[in-house]
């Protein structure tokens, strides 16, 4: 881009023509600019706009504990050994004295016990990890609901999508190296649904494991993926990502004086240079005082792993908990023919597994298809003004915390009493249901929302004031919005429904219209049809019914 | 003999001869006296079981029959020996309050003689499990608590967790924590198999074992300090996910929040 230019340009003239530099920071400076071009990179960046909202910080949570991540990975790969030998233990921990363990569960329970500050920088890895998944989670609901995947967003959606399904992947790598009862209880968990794959299954996992269960490949193989394969191509996502942010600049909220060909708020340098950089080290400082309160992955409780052991509360963390819960409520069927067995148990799950992360991820590029929208959209969308995105986001939401609850359920049965065998039915059941439920009552919650909008921006908000009138009515008091509110509530523009084109052309011979040219227009009409948004109001309604204001 | 034969008329002889006399009696007496004490305890044992038998009409009988035979609403506890009522009463199991799909463990309402009682009569009625001696569960060596961690966690870990924190059965039966039981209890629960779990008698796992599991249950539930700081119930990362998303991203919303609620103001010039 423009760097690249001023570098050559720079070589022939330096951009700075200043004979004498005020001091020795300014002479480094444009020794810098004469080599690489900083002045026109920072001319072009430093006074970079960002607008102030909250939810647009959620990416920065993100991105911050992923480098906490980062340098917290570093220090414990000084220590771990990602060897499944052989060793006895000798350490300090008492109740692990004398027991046969991999030197990975060994140089894990040191790095807790013997290496100094081992435990804390282990314990801020793990709640680090937690809050990484969770925040990007968050981060890509916000910009689902706020309709910020639109054009010319959808290729960093889908950026932001796979980084999630990176982290998650990561993140179950990371817990699996210790080696514990758990971690290896979770890989038992992983080979059994690979065998569950027709045909290939069991290739697949003799090549993995380098022979049967557990063999001694899994852990060197699963640390090379955790610390370099996977970290690696996130990095790159990552800046890809960033790159893009600063391409497209940030999505604002309507208000007075945004719109789509500006972007209102503060420069980076040096306000957000200042917020951003406080922040890093608000989250960090936050991990790490949550790391030193509370236990994260106690593997010397555990034990090392041995695969005829197994405790109860073996779940996976978080983000992997919706698998746990589709393999649980998932009943075991399976389908022998001609000697070979299909496990449908584990296999139908393993299939919806994918089909539940991706229904989020193409979204975005069904939403455009319906709407048939190319252009671009740099104002957010409210939630309610979208009634449908919002109905299916909340849907795919409950399914998730559905198959949460099902991959809980023994905790739920135990700490709120109840059969652990009902929450199974319910999880069945809820599954199909209440995804649908939730969909309509959102949908139908966001349709109130629009019409107190329009309430509000036809008859004012309630002030409170009752009066009585000369005849004895009582009445209160509408006071009218300030104008900024009134245009932020009808800033958003409405969708029409696509028409399919009339069924005969203007000589009356009947026209061809594809089925799929019908199912867009019936979508379309589900999204933005009649009883499917409310019309906001206009400004003549707004000004017939304030004229006569002083009546009611 | 003839020192003796000058003495016998001196004026203590009397009192020495009295003293040997008394020596002998008593000797006689310790001789015997054990025979005697041995019918006593016969005594006392059949009097334990008559007081047993009396609490268990009233206490008992109701579920289990008026001989401990059985009913449809409770089991026959011919052969479940001592061990198990000591167990099912001292952990106030039994008497049930209600019933349901496992008896939950509650307040004790019974002196441990008295539980002793209903045991002895319970005993009587079939040779069965016996109530443990303090060495028998009463760990001394430090090496037992991590031999008893790795049966622990091959034994008893897919039902009670592996820090003993219990977990979920089927139909709304579970396996209850094991933090605060009494080491006696432990061992008695193994021997007994009460309710729902599988009993471990000696000849599946010998005394030995038992007792380095007693060790690792009461170190790990009791003693032990958690070195990373809140266990969260040692529960696993259902609890850590849980605490993560209110206490790390929660907070961390709480805080951009507040970052973003305070920014600068522009100057009007």
């Amino acid at each position: 881009m423009s760097s690249a230019s001023s570098t050559t340009t720079g070589a022939a003239k330096p951009s700075s023509t200043r004979a004498n530099p005020a001091n020795k920071w300014e002479a480094a400076a444009d020794w810098t600019d004469g080599r690489v071009g900083i002045y026109s990179l920072a001319k072009a960046n430093l006074r970079k706009i960002f607008p102030d909202h909250w939810s647009f910080m959620l990416g920065e949570i993100c991105l911050y504990t992923f480098i906490i991540i980062i340098l917290t990975g570093v220090y414990l790969t000084l220590f771990f050994k990602p060897s499944m030998a052989e060793v006895v233990y000798n350490g300090s921990y008492v109740p692990l004295k004398g027991i046969g363990m991999s030197e990975a569960y060994a140089s894990t329970v040191d790095i807790s016990f013997e290496i100094r500050g081992g435990l804390l920088i282990r314990q801020i890895h793990h709640w680090a990890a937690l809050v990484f998944v969770a925040a990007m989670l968050v981060h890509m609901m916000r910009v689902f609901f706020t309709g910020a995947f639109r054009k010319p967003r959808e290729i960093n959606w889908v950026f932001g999508f796979l980084l999630l399904v990176l982290g998650m992947f990561d993140g179950f790598f990371g817990y699996s190296l210790p080696d514990d009862l758990l971690s290896g209880t979770g890989i038992r968990f992983m080979e059994g649904a690979i065998l569950a794959v027709p045909l290939i299954g069991t290739y697949v996992q003799m090549f993995l494991f380098g022979g049967e269960f557990p063999g001694h490949d899994i852990v060197p193989r699963f640390f090379t993926i955790h610390v370099l394969l996977i970290p690696g191509i996130m990095l790159g996502l990552l800046v890809a990502h960033l790159i893009l942010v600063f391409y497209h600049k940030h999505t604002q909220w309507a208000g007075p004086g945004k719109t789509e060909k500006n972007v209102v708020g503060m420069p980076l340098m040096p306000v957000y240079m200042a917020k951003a950089g406080g922040f890093f080290f608000l989250v960090f400082g936050l991990i790490a005082a949550v790391s030193a309160i509370a236990t994260i992955n106690p593997i010397w409780a555990y034990g090392p792993y041995r695969p005829d052991q197994v405790s109860t509360d073996a779940q996976p963390d978080w983000y992997m908990g919706f698998s746990e819960g589709l393999i649980r409520v998932m009943p075991g069927w399976e389908i022998s023919l001609w000697g070979h067995t299909l496990n449908l148990g584990v296999f139908v799950p393993l299939m919806i597994f994918p089909l539940v992360l991706v229904a989020i991820a193409v979204y975005p590029f069904i939403e455009g298809w319906i709407t048939g929208d190319k252009r671009e959209h740099h104002i957010l969308d409210r939630p309610r003004n979208a009634p449908v995105r919002t109905g299916l986001g909340a849907a795919w939401i409950s399914l998730y915390l559905v198959l949460l609850i099902g991959g809980g359920n023994d905790l739920f049965a135990t700490h709120l009493h109840l059969s652990i065998n009902s929450i199974t039915y319910f999880v069945r059941v809820g599954f199909f249901v209440v995804p649908v439920v939730v969909f309509f009552i959102t949908k139908r919650w966001c349709l109130g929302l629009q019409r107190r909008d329009k309430e509000k921006v036809l008859h004012g908000r309630e002030t409170g004031v009752i009066k009585r009138l000369p005849h004895g009515e009582f009445v209160e008091v509408h006071a009218q919005l300030p104008q900024q509110d009134l245009y932020k509530l009808t800033a958003h523009e409405q969708n029409q429904p696509i028409e399919l084109p009339a069924q005969t052309d203007e000589n009356g011979v009947a026209r061809k219209s594809g089925a799929l040219a019908r199912t867009r227009a019936r979508l379309s009409r589900g999204f933005y049809g009649e009883g499917n948004q409310i019309p906001k109001p206009t400004a003549e309604e707004h000004n017939e019914i304030t004229s006569g204001h002083d009546h009611h | 003999m003839k020192k003796l034969s000058a003495r016998r008329r001196h004026p203590l002889a009397a009192l020495v001869v009295l003293l040997l006399a008394l020596a002998a009696t008593g000797g006689l007496y310790a001789a015997f006296a054990p025979a005697d004490k041995a019918q006593a305890d016969v005594a006392a044992q059949s009097l334990a079981i008559d007081e047993g038998k009396k609490l268990f009409a009233v206490g008992c009988s109701s579920c289990h029959g008026l001989n401990g035979q059985g009913s449809s609403d409770g089991p026959s506890l011919v052969g479940v020996g001592s061990a198990a009522v000591d167990f099912q009463v001292g952990t106030g199991r039994m008497p049930a309050q209600q019933p349901g799909a496992q008896v939950p463990r509650k307040k004790n309402i019974y002196t441990q003689a008295e539980i002793d009682q209903l045991a002895a009569y319970v005993a009587s009625l079939g040779p069965g499990p016996v109530t443990p001696e303090p060495q028998q569960y009463n760990s001394t060596n430090p090496e037992d608590i991590s031999r008893g961690g790795e049966l622990f966690r091959t034994n008893c870990a897919q039902c009670h967790n592996f820090a003993g924190q219990g977990g979920a059965l089927t139909k709304g039966k579970f396996a209850p924590s094991l933090e605060g039981v009494d080491a006696k209890h432990i061992y008695e629960a193994m021997q007994t198999g009460p309710q729902n779990m599988p009993s471990f008698p000696d000849t599946t796992m010998p005394e030995e074992q038992k007792k380095q599991i007693v060790a690792f249950v009461r170190h790990t539930t009791n003693d032990e300090p958690n070195p990373g700081g809140l266990t969260l119930g040692s529960l696993g990362p259902v609890t850590e996910g849980l605490f993560g998303w209110i206490f790390g991203l929660g907070a961390l919303i709480a805080v951009a929040i507040w970052v973003a609620a305070h920014t600068t103001k522009a100057k009007k010039s």
